[in-house]
């Protein structure tokens, strides 16, 4: 196997796919929280996605990415044998995990890929996790079995309600809420869906802790244009972060950063459909 | 020294400088007076011997000329362009006392560029491998910068075996990522790094030391000694109202998506936002690369916001000669302190007070002070804050042991040793943001600190 190539591909859901890279350096140290920065080409952007799993006997680290921008769709194309030209890691802080005792992990979309790795450690180290998975429709739902094996109970909600439950993730999370004592709560998703779950923890006064997605170029605290504003200080969120103390973070300010470019990538999605 | 006309040159990335002619160089070279005392080379950070090389130029031995420069200097085509001769060699020359000093920097770029274009560089060749028990004894740099590039090709030509790990995908530094193509051409650097290739040095880019591998590891993985020169990488910030807002780039991000992205160039797909008016906070060298760029990007209109007056400017005096040719306009005595957006969380104007000068600081510069209530608004699209670098701390929060100094420097004695035993350490990560002809003189030294400690060991 020669460094960074694709040794498995698959399909989870329409524009979801999992990769497991042969890059055993990264394989070896990797922690749940952990991420990674590749380039699909010499002209492409440096795009971060988060170690979803990892095999270390193998030297294989496993990543789960949503198409949904050039370069995203760019790697959903490559085959497996191929190459990834530049992939670096691993990169981050790694997920704060200790015994809280009964926690919610929610993941929104492919935050569910994000979250997997944490929601296992949490379990490895005796909480009773609980789990919302949230997805636009029945088909875009990810990795339902595997968070079935560690958690003590799975939650599913379908914007259509063509799965699980109509509705969102935070009506599932009131439900629960409103039920038992939840020690700490866990989201990973969409910037709107992890603001809305902050404001709802806070009222309840239960940590909470997100996975903020800023757009990033180095990953290395060179640049500063993955920063965020949390609890009204300045973080890089590729160094110090990415994750953060929900009830700190200035989601509004990330908000609008994270439309920085959207001018310049719907173009750049054109381009490449021609 | 020829440059290219303001029109032409703003609307490209080409190198702005055109260099001397056979002739000029010669003519140039012809006028050095050879001093029995040659003061010019005092101004040297690294000591060429510069009357020598440039009788060899005016002799017409350009072969002989780039020997003498790389004696000393590995790095001579780079050197000639963007030392700051003004304050070093040249600030030194006999003849500026009166007239024009010698315009060492051409001369040395005039030796190197003959070099290259004419491919008459010596096929680059190490030496009898220094070795135990028969293998190679293995080092590591970290960082492909100025001073990594230096220390690793020195150490390759004693016969050592050496690898550089660059985080970055592209290795060159901050002549890479930072310093703008029109100021400093691609290929003159693709060819330096190349010749340090050639002389058997390993490149890893990709390799973020401090989270792929600890400096420990590396010691694991068997390298002997191991040399930090991961420079000033950290952006400063204003830390005033807005400075999140869209809109606002650190200079690094800025001169990042330019250059090591090539986002002006509509092949790569790295996005950069410019818009009409731009303001560039700082004073310094990369605050004149990031308002140029900012020109050639489009801009119609580009600011420099300084709070002192030019004359304690940091930035070379050739690069804000050629910023003013080329139409920034300096707002000087000026300190920003908000930055206003619209309701979409984009730039709108920034707020400033006017300055005077008043008593010298520890920098011995005059300390701006504020005029009360003389606030005022420059309505803006794009701000870049170029205020300073701070070094990288990802390095010594993940080395324990490795003693830091104030500012998250690494501290290292006049040869490069750190407080950790076969770990050396130079350039910006040691000295601050400084320049490349320090961060390359302090490559070498620590390339001959390293060879001495490792024939101790052996
Ligand atoms: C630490 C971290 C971990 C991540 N992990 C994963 C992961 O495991 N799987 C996964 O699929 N994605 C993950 N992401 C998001 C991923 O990096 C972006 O989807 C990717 O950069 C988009 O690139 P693109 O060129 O395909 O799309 P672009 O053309 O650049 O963007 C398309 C759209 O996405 C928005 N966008 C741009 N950058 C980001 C971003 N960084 N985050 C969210 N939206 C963005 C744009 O505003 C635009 O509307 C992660 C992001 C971060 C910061
Ligand atoms: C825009 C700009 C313009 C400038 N103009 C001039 C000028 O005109 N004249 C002049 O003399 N000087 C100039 N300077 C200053 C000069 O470039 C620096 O002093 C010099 O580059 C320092 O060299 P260095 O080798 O110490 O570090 P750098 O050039 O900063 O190189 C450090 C390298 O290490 C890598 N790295 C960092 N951390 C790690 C890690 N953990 N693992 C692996 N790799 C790592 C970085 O990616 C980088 O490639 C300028 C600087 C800037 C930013
Ligand atoms: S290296 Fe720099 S200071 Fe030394 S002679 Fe050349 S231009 Fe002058
Ligand atoms: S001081 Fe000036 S004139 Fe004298 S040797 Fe040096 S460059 Fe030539
Ligand atoms: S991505 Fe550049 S500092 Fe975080």
């Amino acid at each position: 196997m020669k460094l960074n190539e694709i040794v498995n591909k698959k399909e989870l859901a329409p524009s979801v796919k999992l990769f497991d890279i042969y890059a055993p350096n990264i394989a070896k140290k990797c922690l749940p929280g952990n991420f990674i920065i590749l380039m699909v080409s010499e002209y492409g952007e440096r795009i971060p996605l988060t170690i979803n799993d990892c095999d270390r006997a193998k030297g294989t680290i496993r990543i789960i990415v949503q198409e949904i921008g050039r370069t995203t769709q760019e790697l959903g194309k490559m085959k497996v044998g191929e190459i990834i030209p530049n992939l670096m890691g691993p990169l981050g802080h790694a997920s704060h995990i200790e015994k809280f005792g009964k926690v919610v992990c929610i993941g929104g979309g492919v935050g569910t890929a994000v979250m997997y790795p944490i929601a296992k450690a949490l379990k490895e180290k005796g909480n009773e996790v609980i789990t919302i998975i949230g997805a636009k429709t029945k088909e875009l739902v990810i990795l339902e079995e595997e968070m079935k094996k560690i958690s003590s109970s799975v939650h599913i909600t379908t914007d259509d309600g063509s799965y699980g439950k109509k509705g969102f993730v935070t009506d599932a999370l009131n439900e629960i809420l409103s039920a038992q004592k939840i020690d700490r709560v866990f989201a990973i998703g969409p910037l709107i869906m992890m603001k809305i779950i902050s404001e709802i923890t806070k009222q309840y006064s239960i940590p909470t802790i997100v996975s903020l997605n800023p757009i990033m170029i180095d990953g290395t605290g060179m640049c500063g244009g993955c920063r965020v504003s949390v609890g009204n200080e300045t973080k890089f969120a590729c160094v110090d972060g990415p994750e953060f103390d929900a009830h700190k973070v200035n989601f509004d300010e990330l908000l609008h950063r994270n439309n920085r470019f959207a001018e310049e990538e719907q173009h750049s999605c054109k381009l490449q459909e021609k | 020294m020829r440059k290219r006309p303001v029109e032409e040159r703003i609307k490209d990335f080409e190198e702005v400088a055109l260099g001397f002619s056979k002739e000029e160089a010669i003519a140039e070279a012809t006028r050095c007076l050879q001093c029995k005392k040659p003061l010019c080379i005092n101004g040297c950070p690294v000591q060429i011997n510069i009357p020598k090389f440039i009788k060899e130029i005016a002799e017409e031995k350009f072969s002989n000329a780039i020997k003498t420069l790389k004696e000393t200097n590995s790095l001579p085509g780079i050197c000639g362009r963007v030392c700051p001769q003004e304050t070093q060699c040249e600030m030194f020359c006999i003849l500026g006392k009166k007239g024009k000093p010698i315009d060492i920097g051409t001369l040395e770029r005039f030796a190197s560029d003959w070099e290259i274009k004419l491919d008459q560089r010596p096929k680059a060749k190490s030496q009898e491998p220094r070795a135990k028990n028969q293998e190679q004894v293995k080092l590591a740099v970290v960082g492909s910068g100025p001073a990594g590039l230096t220390c690793a090709g020195e150490l390759a030509k004693m016969g050592y075996d050496v690898t550089i790990f660059e985080s970055l995908h592209k290795a060159g530094g901050v002549l890479r990522y930072g310093i703008p193509e029109f100021r400093m051409p691609r290929d003159i650097l693709d060819s330096e790094i190349q010749y340090v290739k050639d002389l058997g040095v390993q490149i890893r880019c990709d390799v973020l030391i401090g989270k792929t591998f600890s400096i420990d590891e590396l010691f694991e993985a068997g390298y002997k000694a191991i040399f930090i020169a991961s420079g000033a990488g950290l952006p400063q910030f204003l830390n005033i109202e807005g400075e999140n807002a869209n809109g606002v780039y650190s200079a690094n991000e800025f001169l990042t998506r330019a250059n090591l992205m090539k986002a002006y160039d509509k092949q790569y797909h790295t996005p950069i936002k410019i818009g009409k008016k731009v303001g560039v906070i700082g004073g310094g060298n990369v605050a004149m690369d990031s308002a140029r760029v900012a020109l050639r990007l489009g801009a119609e209109e580009v600011y420099l916001v300084y709070r002192r007056s030019e004359q304690e400017m940091p930035a070379r005096e050739e690069e804000r000669e050629n910023a003013k040719e080329e139409g920034i306009q300096f707002k000087i005595l000026t300190q920003p302190v908000r930055i206003k957006t619209d309701d979409k969380g984009w730039v709108k104007e920034i707020e400033c007070l006017q300055m005077q000068l008043g008593e010298p600081d520890e920098s011995g510069r005059r300390r701006p002070v504020p005029i009360k209530d003389s606030n005022f608004s420059i309505p803006l699209d794009t701000i870049v804050i170029a205020i300073g670098q701070n070094p990288n701390p990802l390095i010594p929060s993940s080395t324990p042991n490795l003693k830091t100094g104030k500012k998250g420097t690494i501290e290292a004695n006049e040869a490069g040793a750190t407080s950790i035993e076969g770990v050396f350490a130079g350039g910006d990560i040691v000295t601050g943001a400084a320049t490349v002809i320090e961060a390359m003189g302090a490559g070498r030294k620590a390339a001959k600190a390293m060879d001495e400690y490792i024939k101790n060991k052996l």
